[in-house]
């Protein structure tokens, strides 16, 4: 790995007193700039544009979205893969590669842990609207209910109840106990009392005391080895919502590990969407370098052939299969009314990851910017297509229908962003986006490696 | 001798002159003591004679606790509360109970793991004598601080002297 010439991880010319100071002061010293603020009311306004589309659905019900019968899976389903997707590679970046000692994540697991937690935020939102009476989500629950029920065991929708709020679950704790060291410099570094106050309640009385830090330690590396297969079945898991149905395009056994590759595949692109921008706002170039982001681009190359092998493996498996509803299925996503988005699809995931094969490509952050919006277009469009193409024509053709979102459900999926962004301004502004903590011990070990 | 001494603290630039002070003070006796680092330091945990962790243990009770409730819960509602033949599968279908009994192990071992960590620190403490020490901010961002405690039978007259030996930055006294 360590080839000479390679681009450090973090720029030379940093002790752990320079990076602390560095890191804290974006939250602390730097002035609340226009930039953020208008960026901010940016996001504000979508988030209440959001408020406005769920409290006319709370008024109306679901019947103001696009879903019918055939389609009774639209947009909600979508938007809830989608976002569910772009939760996992949070995970995948502080868990996965923190035991395979990929020390090049520290600079970038904080950032890509809230983008997860917020992705699963705005996830969460849509499966619970789509129940139509929201306010009885907790008929999915194990509770002791006057009519004797419980939850049905055997059916991948209660398994996703259980995975996604344990997904939820681990990852604000995982985010948490990584961020109460950093809780306690931010608590030493501000001047103003208030401040320390605040800061000093979330640390929760940290001091670095070499037995803490021992505990510390082994529960955050158990943490991470809790996390890893939990971030594999989450969305295996929500695949079998889709493979234990008989439906056409549904029906299959490819799906956990094709739905596995396809989220990591976006939630790179949106750790690649978000960063670039971030990097040059914040002026983190030097620890969030360009070997960070052309480590992301490789991941992303990965697991976009992952994909790719997926929707060539479905195509082949309908063929072979011999079975003329999946074939037809097949033809009917090629040519069917349907058929712009899943060019669009094979265009943004299969064809323009190739870009990434070229060293020219991954290190020029405004060209991946792009490549990086690109998919996470395309990964969008790939559950559009997998929940309505599959459910618009299944076996009988007097059954057929057609779907069309309304402008309900595209101000529910655009005010979703403004959930994703608000939340994501605030993190930027109040805790520290960089592990402080981690930086300084991988600054010394650099420097310790270097003497050596 | 000062009676509301907590204990007495020694300022260091370098992670192995924290290492080597607590070498040295364990060597001379001391046990009641505790050193502060803004990240942690390797080994030093040892030297002091903290050995042995419990996280892994209470995790394990967790992950073991989490996973036997739920298959239990599922077992008992599926077979005996209220049973229901779903297209004629057995009632006690376990491959399906997998996922839900995976979850929550995985939930039940984290959330053992972080608040077993927190309680095994004694946190949250928002109070603490070692906060009275000004320089003591620092503990957080770049400088490493041994603590020899007053309550150490082996702490007197003779401690500041071999603090000093120790080459710190600084030495401070903490009120308790």
């Amino acid at each position: 790995m360590n080839v000479p010439d390679e681009t450090p991880v973090v720029a030379p010319g940093y002790d752990s007193g320079s990076v602390t100071r560095k890191i804290t002061d974006v939250v602390l010293a730097r002035p609340l700039g226009r930039g953020w603020l208008a960026g901010f009311a940016f996001a504000f306004a979508l988030l209440m544009l959001l408020n406005f589309a769920i409290g006319w659905l709370l008024i109306r019900g679901v019947g103001i979205w696009g879903i019918n019968i055939p389609v009774a899976w639209g947009f909600a389903i979508v938007n809830f893969v989608w976002w569910i997707g772009i939760g996992h590679a949070g995970t995948f970046i502080s868990a996965i590669l923190l035991l395979l000692h990929q020390d090049w994540r520290t600079s970038i697991n904080r950032f890509a842990e809230a983008m997860t937690l917020f992705a699963v935020a705005c996830a969460g939102l849509f499966p619970l609207l789509h129940l139509g009476r929201p306010w009885v989500f907790y008929w999915l629950l194990p509770y002791p209910d006057t009519m004797g029920l419980w939850p049905q065991w055997r059916s991948p929708l209660v398994w996703d109840v259980f995975a996604v709020s344990t997904y939820a679950t681990v990852s604000l704790m995982f985010w948490y106990v990584g961020l109460i060291p950093d809780l306690a410099t931010m608590r030493d570094r501000s001047a103003p009392r208030p401040l320390q106050f605040i800061y000093g309640v979330m640390a929760l009385g940290w001091r670095g005391s070499a037995r803490h830090w021992k505990r510390f330690k082994m529960a955050y590396l158990l943490l991470a080895g809790l996390a890893t297969p939990l971030v594999l079945s989450v969305h295996s898991v929500v695949s079998l919502d889709f493979a234990v149905a008989i439906v056409p395009g549904w029906h299959s056994t490819i799906f956990p590990p094709y739905f596995v590759a396809g989220a990591i595949f976006s939630g790179f692109a949106m750790v690649l969407t978000l960063l670039i921008p971030v990097r040059k706002a914040y002026g983190l170039q030097d620890f969030i370098t360009i070997r960070h982001l052309e480590n992301c681009a490789k991941i992303m190359l990965a697991t976009g052939l992952m994909v790719a092998h997926g929707y060539i493996t479905e195509m082949f498996m309908s063929w072979y299969s011999d079975d003329k509803f999946d074939i037809y299925m097949t033809l009917n996503r090629m040519f069917g009314p349907y058929a712009p988005a899943w060019w669009l699809l094979m265009f943004c995931n299969v064809l323009v990851p190739q870009a990434l094969w070229f060293k020219s490509i991954r290190t020029n952050p405004a060209i991946l910017f792009v490549l990086a919006l690109l998919v996470n277009v395309g990964m969008w469009t790939e559950r559009y297509v997998i929940v309505v193409t599959s459910l618009h024509r299944d076996f009988l053709p007097s059954a057929w229908g057609i779907y069309h979102p309304t402008r309900w459900d595209w101000m529910t999926l655009i005010g979703s962003f403004g959930l994703f962004l608000s939340l994501l301004f605030l993190f930027l502004r109040l805790l520290p986006a960089i592990s402080i903590t981690e930086m300084g011990k991988l600054v010394l070990d650099k420097k310790e490696s270097r003497q050596q | 001798m000062n009676q509301n001494l907590y204990g007495m603290m020694a300022e260091f630039e370098q992670t192995e002159e924290l290492l080597n002070a607590a070498r040295a003070a364990f060597k001379a006796g001391y046990r009641k003591m505790d050193a502060y680092s803004p990240f942690p330091v390797e080994g030093v945990a040892e030297v002091l004679g903290f050995e042995h962790t419990r996280v892994p243990l209470v995790v394990l009770i967790g992950g073991i606790t989490g996973a036997a409730m739920a298959y239990g819960m599922q077992y008992y509602s599926a077979v005996w509360d209220y049973p229901l033949n779903i297209g004629g599968r057995p009632l006690h279908s376990w491959p399906s109970f997998i996922p839900i009994t995976f979850e929550l192990m995985v939930l039940f071992a984290a959330v053992a793991a972080v608040f077993g960590m927190l309680l095994m620190n004694g946190l949250p403490k928002p109070y603490h004598p070692v906060f009275n020490v000004p320089a003591f901010k620092l503990a957080s961002q770049t400088r490493f601080f041994l603590c020899l405690q007053a309550t150490d039978p082996q702490f007197g007259e003779g401690t500041k002297h071999f603090l000093t030996s120790l080459n710190p930055i600084a030495i401070h006294e903490v009120e308790s």
